[in-house]
């Protein structure tokens, strides 16, 4: 039996289908296993070695690994959310209700929602840490200004998910948080200098071409702007995350790693 | 006179040549890469601005900021609500005049409620009041509402009032004569 058992697993293994995927072979010796994580496309998201204050989680509070995590959990519930929501002004508060009382495990949403605040805390207490450990210095300043954007793509998330479920709160919210947009220089109607772009008479910069008009798709927060806001929460702004999130995750690693105690 | 004596040039064959065989000069090259680059930037520069463009459509679903408010008798004292749903707008009349209050809230852009009772407008947002006049007397707002520009048509006689231009209290624009239109 036992023999039988081997042939069979060296046929597995010797097979042209499993050697198409896995090339190196058993990893038996340390330039296997590093050949074995290098030629995998999601084992080398990882590195090879870490070393042992990296895991440490008295020193990391591993705030950025949870940070990601919950990334990749609001991902998930929210393509899944994406199969029952509508944002139109006509069905988009009707849908945030049926996925609580219509759909099977309703708490999908609750866990989107809940997940998205702990993501955002999460970000801080990340922030945090590498502020009071002083990962931020050299070599690593210019990760942490990768960081600093991804922190406010993080805030950008929140908000425009916070439009979504389109109840007086958010409406409101938005409202309120849209008009800093029309405060910005140059480009927004309240803005300053705004009132210094005109030729003659006309005003260059109106409520119809401003920064916040850009924002909202209209001149208040309406059916263009659950639009835009659903646009730019799950296909947007996740992709530019995704995109800062690789080169973050890749620059901790050439710029010697998570950093230790000193 | 006597030019300096010439250095003795190097082989020919270490020179690259100035034409190419296919005509192609330094010259003629700087030429077309630069007609390239000019091109390139041009072209970018176009699709950038399409793209940015296309956020700004050409026709807005939105009310007119101007609109027709009907007879000015059909108004009765006080803050009339007909038109806020709508335009954001009330019409108030006092014992001589009728102002159109622009339903945004000055501290934050909400929209307040007339509560009749306590003859207040009153924001829901972060507690704003104001007077039946719209000048402010509580809450966190820094100045009165807003007044839009009103008027009686010379056609029908009918109230016009037009949101996109603005009466402000704090710059004593109240007593613009657009402002508000006198009852009789």
């Amino acid at each position: 039996m036992g023999r039988r058992w081997n042939r069979f697993q060296q046929s597995v293994v010797e097979s042209q289908l499993w050697k198409s995927i896995f090339r190196v072979g058993v990893p038996n010796t340390n330039r296997k296993r590093v050949l074995a994580m290098l030629g995998n496309v999601v084992l080398h998201l990882h590195p090879v070695k870490t070393r042992k204050s990296g895991v440490k989680m008295r020193y990391t509070w591993c705030a950025g690994g949870v940070t990601f995590f919950l990334f990749l959990v609001l991902t998930f519930t929210g393509l899944l959310l994406m199969f029952y929501y509508r944002p139109t002004v006509e069905y988009a508060f009707v849908d945030i209700l049926d996925l609580r009382e219509q759909v099977p495990f309703g708490i999908m949403r609750e866990v989107h929602r809940w997940g998205a605040h702990a993501m955002v805390i999460t970000v801080w207490i990340h922030m945090f840490r590498v502020f009071m450990t002083g990962s931020y210095k050299p070599p690593r300043e210019f990760n942490w200004v990768i960081g600093v954007i991804l922190l406010v793509l993080t805030l950008l998330l929140s908000f425009t998910g916070y439009l979504l479920p389109w109840d007086q709160l958010a409406i409101w919210a938005i409202t309120v948080g849209s008009n800093m947009a029309a405060a910005t220089p140059l480009l927004g109607i309240e803005g300053p200098g705004t009132g210094l772009l005109k030729i003659g008479d006309i005003q260059l910069v109106t409520s119809s071409n401003d920064a916040r008009f850009a924002l909202l798709g209209g001149r208040f927060v309406g059916a263009g702007a659950l639009l835009r806001f659903y646009v730019l929460h799950c296909v947007g702004i996740p992709l530019i995350a995704a995109f800062l999130m690789a080169v973050h995750f890749w620059r901790v690693r050439k710029d010697g790693g998570i950093s230790g105690p000193v | 006179m006597s030019t300096p004596q010439r250095r003795a040039a190097p082989p020919a064959a270490a020179q690259p040549p100035d034409v190419l065989p296919d005509g192609v000069t330094r010259r003629s090259t700087i030429k077309w890469m630069t007609l390239a680059w000019v091109g390139f930037a041009a072209a970018t520069g176009a699709g950038l601005t399409a793209t940015l463009r296309f956020l700004f459509p050409n026709v807005l679903f939105e009310p007119p900021t101007r609109f027709k408010a009907g007879d000015p008798q059909t108004y009765a004292f006080g803050v009339d609500e007909r038109w806020k749903e709508k335009y954001g707008v009330w019409l108030v009349r006092n014992t001589e005049t009728i102002y159109a209050l622009v339903a945004v809230c000055t501290h934050l852009g909400c929209t307040p409620n007339w509560l009749a009772a306590q003859n207040k407008f009153k924001c829901p947002c972060h507690g704003s009041g104001y007077y039946m006049s719209g000048v402010n007397f509580e809450g966190p707002t820094p100045r009165p509402l807003e007044r839009a520009e009103i008027a009686v048509s010379p056609d029908d006689g009918q109230l016009i009032v037009d949101k996109a231009t603005r009466y402000l209290y704090e710059r004593g624009q109240w007593s613009d004569p657009k402002a508000f239109v006198k009852m009789v």
